[in-house]
């Protein structure tokens, strides 16, 4: 059909045409930024149902809305509040986010965050003899190796044995609360004096500094935020520039693709598995390292759960992720004002938050529950 | 030039190195180490015993304590792991891999219990007992698993149904009394399943998504109200509990009796409900196109089964199944909802599902494995081994990636299992 | 009974499928339907079945319209569909299978197995088609699970039975033995329509033909009088040539050799038993065979996609037997894989990003860790000018191109760079006849290239047509080699090898 070789001038024309970027469409949009913001509205306006439902009176509802607004965004600290909520929830959730892209879902962050948070306590006042520049960014690494480490075990099983890694994670999650819980009763970890499970301070020089000091000593928000940044950009790169993103994305669209590309199944398993991990065990470490000050049994508080909805909520998209961490970062620093103003328990966030991600991981739920939100897709476009 | 030459015909004596005989082999080390553990940490000081009690003085039959030499038995017990062991080393034959390796884990268990016991006495039929009662979550969790993977739906959301049950039965029960309150669990367990249904039927969500965010919004909910609601109101939260009631004459039977016919409704409802599902599953005509359409369901769509319709049907009998099982938490146990307190049951009852081969009786069996672990934990907590109790309290979840793990033995699923199905 | 469809329309958005077809089936009748991929032939169907419901038009039943509402309705009136790709549940058996759906039935909805059995055992008898009732759909071979499927039917007391690309996995013996069986079943008065791509088969079969092109019947006709090259004409639109034209092979050095390879299953069961094969540079050697006699791990076994259990495999002098996927590939091995979908490309992924899908991590396309995707960006539009791949850009995900082009994105990735070796499989497997010919083409030119060229093919058409060396197949085993020099190989002896017939016989 095409014996004759097209002359050079028309294959040069034709190059040009097929690597003119297109833009983005509609359809895009919608999925990216409509569909996000209908979930968060539903599940609010959800969220306000159940309060009637438990018997919470208008007003009140009311003036936990108003609290919720107020604590998350209302001053400056309350934005210090957000900030320094969405740090480990960024951290964890790209962790997460990573891993969906490469095909595994992990629900093991929680576990993975309280034992690389453990360890940066432990790392922090066992190398309290060394200056700041080394203490510090050394008891992140070792957060963040010590995470690495405990999510690679799972991706370790599902590689060589094929155990699927929910279910393997979560065991991780409930394994590691007990084994926090007997760490914590340990002589060298356990504080002098103390019989209850509570760890020795982090020193000084391995806390992350608070950067709003100047302004007000109240002030939370700590240098974390600068790890969390970077995280976004290193994450980014990693995924959409990197050669080994590439492995992870091709491995996550469809395994028998990669591994006909000559991908290494199990390699790219336990890499991505370990890199999640890394993350989730940073989030524990700027969250003893910058907010706690020390560990204590369940000190994760959710965050490893929240962050699942925080990387669907951003698309597995490192960009996307910063926004809905947040997002929730808000609904957590709102949410104890809400508790605090209103009466009203913050286990509703929770709720609130397993609404959106309902409506965020099923889009058509969504534009069938508003149908004028969205232009008509074209029939012959499915099935 | 040859126009057919034929090749292959080679003698076939030489012996290929599989996968299976690898894996043989490396069971074979594995048992050869037990043997080692059994000898020298399992050891127990010279003339101690164990005493195992197999009646309690109030029951109709008396028989003796079951009295253990504790250094003999272990000893023996580290020789029939090494005789495995070796052997499987040596054969490497991949039949009996999984057999061996189930001889050795029992023997292991065995002389686990001779050793914590030397020197005081335990009762053997206490625990069977407890082992029972809490193989159903376990097993009720693990059926609903069969029931809704039978259809192809991987249900995550097991855990949150078993949840959503618990609190149900302790709010209602509370109002209403037990047995209204264990019908209430069955229904709202019915509408999550209803509700996972249409999410990744009709809206063909991602099936594990679906079930963590049913499992999280659960958590959700019922911490909330726990916190906004029972804690101010504590009558909403103290719920009538089913006692256990005897079966004439079958409870009379020793160590069997307690552990089967001496139990609450609870434990009689999940044997019936395994043994009814058995049967629906594989001798009914509904059975044979549930399972069709979790194996092949364009095959069956074109045979004129609605497949959506089937997997709705299955998936909501799957939620009335773990709502029952969530009620045993409140209304078969303490009475009282306490946030998140199934703790990971329903999770483990996937497993077991995974290790009963998707078959209602292999989930009962893996259920008791479970149940044994996790009672087993609460047991040694009262014989002070010098073993933390984080460690033992570990066991069930230890086990459970072991199963996932597939180390004991790989299964098939249900071929479509996990696929949303569209109709052309 | 009789069928009878008038001006059936079906548009899919602004795509016709189905452009006002008339059609007519007759009880006693073979009714053969020609059409290549994409021709409209299974929305066709689709409607007779009842899975669609035709936008215009209407289908008639002796002479009455009917409406179909949804699967089964068309099963209800009596017309019975034997699918391509088998609608049999592997793990159970023959009879659970046939009765699917319209079980007998005791008390408490008790299935009653051994009526069903007795059941499958009258049809039997009565169509001869020897299926043993208990045994399980996995157990048995292709040819059998076939039967199965118009057991099924028949046991549904179809009048009209459709039959879809009925050959493609049956040995010419066993298809002969199937036209035995069609036989039977239009002496007993069923109304049968054949859809196939196959022209010789369509001429040997048919009592009327009918030919459909881009959703349209553009030519029907009577076997008698047709020849294949009229019905390649209605069927494709131009004059088609279905041989490829190519100069004598002249073969060098041997690039492939496998001596003695096995490959065990996870059972222990061979997959491959002993295989020996060599591939010189300059020919194409062909591997015939019906599906699943073990050539999917013939290729498994050659990329390093599966790990052989003994023998040995050298690649232009090198020991590669333990070698993985990705050495073999910088070695100069190229793979268009059997299934794209399904391993040669992933479907969100941009035309760009499959392009690189095997070679992303090269030094041309690496700036340090990452990739150089300008670089990747102008490859892949060069890509496609030179392999005429039709999409109007390469940021668009791959799985948005039609079959063809997507299977042309696959084979300018493997073609388009220095390579030594070629094993393709299926390589126009689900492809437009165009595509099929540029396809056919660029793998001759690698050929005459100094490649080494393995086409791995369950269309004996395309082995005879482009190998100049032919090994058979059967059941894990090279049972026999051809050479088929100038298009010498006996069609017949290499059929009855694929069959598995043993040297004395195959002679």
């Amino acid at each position: 059909m095409t014996d004759k070789r097209p002359d050079l001038k028309d294959v040069n024309e034709r190059m040009r045409g097929l690597l003119a970027r297109t833009t983005h469409g509609r359809d895009d949009f919608e999925d990216l930024v409509i569909v996000p913001v209908f979930a968060v509205i539903v599940a609010l306006i959800f969220g306000a149902l159940i309060m009637l439902a438990t018997a919470v009176d208008l007003p009140t509802i009311g003036r936990s809305f108003v609290a919720l607004a107020v604590g998350s965004v209302g001053s400056l600290s309350a934005w210090s509040e957000t900030l320094t909520a969405s740090i480990p929830l960024v951290l964890a959730g790209l962790g997460l986010g990573l891993g969906f892209r490469a095909g595994l879902f992990n629900i093991g962050a929680e576990g993975q965050l309280l034992m690389g948070g453990l360890a940066a306590v432990v790392a922090g006042f066992s190398l309290d003899f060394l200056p700041m520049v080394l203490h510090l960014p050394l008891t992140l690494l070792v957060g963040a190796l010590v995470g690495a480490l405990y999510a690679a075990i799972a991706g370790f099983l599902k590689a060589t044995t094929g155990a699927h890694e929910v279910i393997s994670t979560i065991m991780l999650n409930l394994i590691s609360f007990r084994l926090l819980d007997w760490f914590l009763r340990q002589p060298f970890i356990q504080r002098e004096g103390r019989s209850d499970p509570i760890s020795k301070d982090v020193p000084p020089s391995a806390e992350l500094p608070r950067i709003l000091d100047f302004i007000d000593v109240n002030l939370r928000l700590h240098a974390g935020i600068f790890v969390m940044l970077a995280a976004v950009a290193l994450v980014y790169w990693m995924l959409f520039r990197s050669k080994i993103g590439f492995a992870f994305r091709a491995s996550g669209e469809n395994p028998d693709a990669a591994n006909y590309a000559g991908m290494k199944a199990a390699f790219i398993i336990v890499l991505a598995m370990g890199t999640a991990g890394a993350l989730a065990g940073l989030a524990g470490a700027t969250q003893v390292q910058g907010v706690l000050g020390r560990a204590s049994p369940g000190f994760s508080a959710g965050i490893g759960f929240d962050a699942i909805a925080v990387a669907l909520l951003g698309r597995s998209h490192p960009v996307g992720i910063l926004f809905a961490g947040i997002l929730f970062g808000a609904l957590e620093a709102g949410g104890r004002q809400m508790q605090v103003d209103a009466g009203v328990s913050i286990d509703l966030i929770g709720i609130i938050q397993a609404l959106i991600i309902i409506f965020i991981a099923a889009p058509l739920l969504v534009r069938s529950i508003f149908p004028w939100g969205f232009r008509k897709r074209r029939k012959g476009g499915e099935a | 030039m040859t126009d057919a030459t034929t090749t292959g015909a080679t003698a076939r004596e030489e012996k290929l190195a599989s996968a299976n005989s690898r894996r043989a082999r490396i069971m074979g080390g594995v048992l050869i180490a037990l043997a080692l553990l059994v000898l020298f940490t399992l050891d127990v000081a010279p003339g101690e015993s164990a005493t195992f009690r197999l009646t309690t003085p109030r029951d109709a039959v008396q028989i003796g304590d079951l009295v253990v030499p504790g250094g003999p038995f272990n000893m023996i017990a580290a020789a029939l792991l090494a005789f495995l062991g070796v052997r499987q080393f040596l054969r490497g034959g991949a039949r009996w891999t999984n057999i061996s390796l189930g001889i050795g884990l029992a023997i292991l268990v065995m002389a686990f219990l001779v050793w914590a016991t030397a020197g005081k006495s335990f009762s053997l039929t206490g625990m069977l007992q407890a082992t029972m009662v809490r193989a159903v979550p376990i097993a009720l969790g693990g059926l609903a698993g069969v029931l809704s993977e039978r259809v192809a739906v991987v249900n995550i959301a097991i855990e949150g149904m078993l949840l959503a049950g618990a609190f149900t039965g302790a709010l209602v029960g509370s109002l209403l009394g037990g047995w209204v309150g264990m019908f209430a669990a069955i229904a709202v367990g019915g509408c999550f399943g209803l509700l996972l249904a249409a999410l990744v039927v009709t809206y063909r969500m991602d099936q594990i998504i679906a079930g963590v965010v049913i499992n999280l919004f659960v958590l959700g909910v019922t911490s909330y109200v726990s916190s906004q609601v029972f804690a101010e109101y504590r009558h909403l939260n103290n719920a009538p509990t089913f006692r256990s009631f005897k079966i004439p004459i079958l409870g009379d039977i020793p160590v069997i009796g307690p552990m089967l016919f001496n139990q609450n409704l609870f434990v009689y409802g999940a044997l019936i409900l395994v043994a009814v599902s058995t049967y629906y599953l594989f001798h009914t005509k509904n059975g044979l196109r549930a399972r069709a359409v979790g194996e092949h369901p364009r095959a069956a769509d074109t045979l004129g089964i609605d497949v959506y319709k089937t997997r709705y049907f299955h998936v909501t009998l799957a939620g009335m199944v773990a709502g029952f099982g969530g009620a045993w938490f409140t209304l078969g146990s303490v009475g009282r909802f306490d946030e998140n307190m199934t703790n990971g049951r329903g999770y483990i009852g996937l497993a077991a599902m995974i290790f009963g081969r998707w078959h209602p009786v292999g989930a009962l069996s893996a259920a008791l494995v479970f149940g044994f672990a996790d009672s087993i934990q609460q047991k040694l907590a009262l014989l002070n081994t010098p073993i933390p109790s984080e460690f033992l309290s570990m066991a069930p979840y230890i086990a459970t990636i072991i199963v996932v793990a597939g180390l004991i033995g790989r299964s098939k699923p249900p071929a479509a299992n996990g696929t949303p199905y569209t109709k052309e | 009974m009789d069928v009878e469809l008038r001006g059936l329309t079906k548009r899919f958005g602004s795509v016709v499928a189905n452009d006002h077809v008339d059609l007519q089936i007759r009880a006693g009748e073979v009714l053969g339907l020609l059409g290549e991929n994409g021709a409209g032939k299974s929305t066709m169907m689709n409607m007779l079945s009842g899975l669609y419901s035709p936008d215009e038009g209407e289908i008639l039943i002796d002479g009455k319209p009917v409406k179909f509402e949804g699967p089964g309705d068309g099963i209800e009136a009596g017309i019975g569909m034997v699918h391509q790709h088998f609608m049999l549940v592997p793990v159970m058996t023959v009879a659970e299978n046939v009765v699917l759906g319209v079980e007998p039935t005791g008390r408490f909805g008790h299935l009653d197995i051994k009526k069903a059995r007795a059941q499958v055992e009258e049809i039997n008898q009565k169509y001869r088609l020897h299926v043993p009732p208990d045994e399980l759909i996995e157990e048995l071979p292709v040819g059998i699970q076939q039967r199965v499927e118009i057991l099924k039917v028949l046991f549904r007391s179809a009048d009209v039975l459709i039959l879809d690309e009925p050959t493609a996995v049956l040995t010419p013996q066993e298809v002969h033995e199937f036209f035995g069986i069609v036989d039977t079943l239009k002496k007993a008065g069923k109304a049968i329509v054949f859809i196939t791509h196959k022209l010789h088969e369509v001429l040997e079969i048919s009592d009327r033909i009918s030919v459909l092109r881009q959703g349209r019947i553009t030519g029907e006709g009577d076997p008698k009088t047709l020849t294949e090259a009229d019905l390649a004409e209605m069927m494709v639109g131009r004059p088609v040539s279905f041989t490829t034209a190519k100069e004598p092979a002249k073969p060098g050095r041997t690039m492939l050799e496998m001596s003695d390879v096995t490959m065990l299953d996870e059972a222990d069961e061979m997959l491959l038993d002993h295989v020996s094969l060599t591939v010189r540079s300059g020919e194409v050697v062909g591997v015939a065979g019906v599906q699943g006699n073990g050539q999917t791990e013939l290729v498994e076994a050659i990329t390093g996609l599966e790990r052989v259990a003994s023998g040995k495999i050298v690649f232009d002098g090198d020991d590669i037997t333990t070698a993985s996927v990705r050495e073999r590939h910088k070695m100069g091995m190229a793979h268009i894989p059997e299934d794209r979908h399904k391993s040669g490309m992933v479907d969100s992924f941009t035309v760009a990003e499959n392009m690189v899908l095997n070679s992303y991590y090269s030094p041309y396309y690496s700036k340090g860790w990452a990739i150089d995707w300008q670089k990747v960006n102008e490859t892949a539009a060069r890509y496609c000018v030179e392999f005429d791949v039709r999409t109007p850009s390469v940021f668009l995900p791959g799985g948005a191109l039609s079959g063809g082009n997507q299977q042309k994105m696959v084979v300018a990735r493997e073609l388009e760079r220095e390579t030594k070796l070629v094993v393709a499989s299926q390589p126009t497997r689900g492809v437009d006849v165009g595509s099929i010919e540029y396809i056919h083409e660029r793998l001759i030119a690698s050929r005459d290239e100094g490649d080494g060229v393995l086409i791995v093919s369950s269309e004996l058409d395309e082995i005879m047509g482009l190998s100049d060396r032919i090994y058979v197949m059967y059941d894990g085993k090279i049972v026999a080699e051809f050479d088929n020099t100038g298009g010498k190989a006996d069609r017949n002896a290499v059929g009855l090898a694929m069959a598995g017939a043993h040297e004395g016989e195959a002679a």
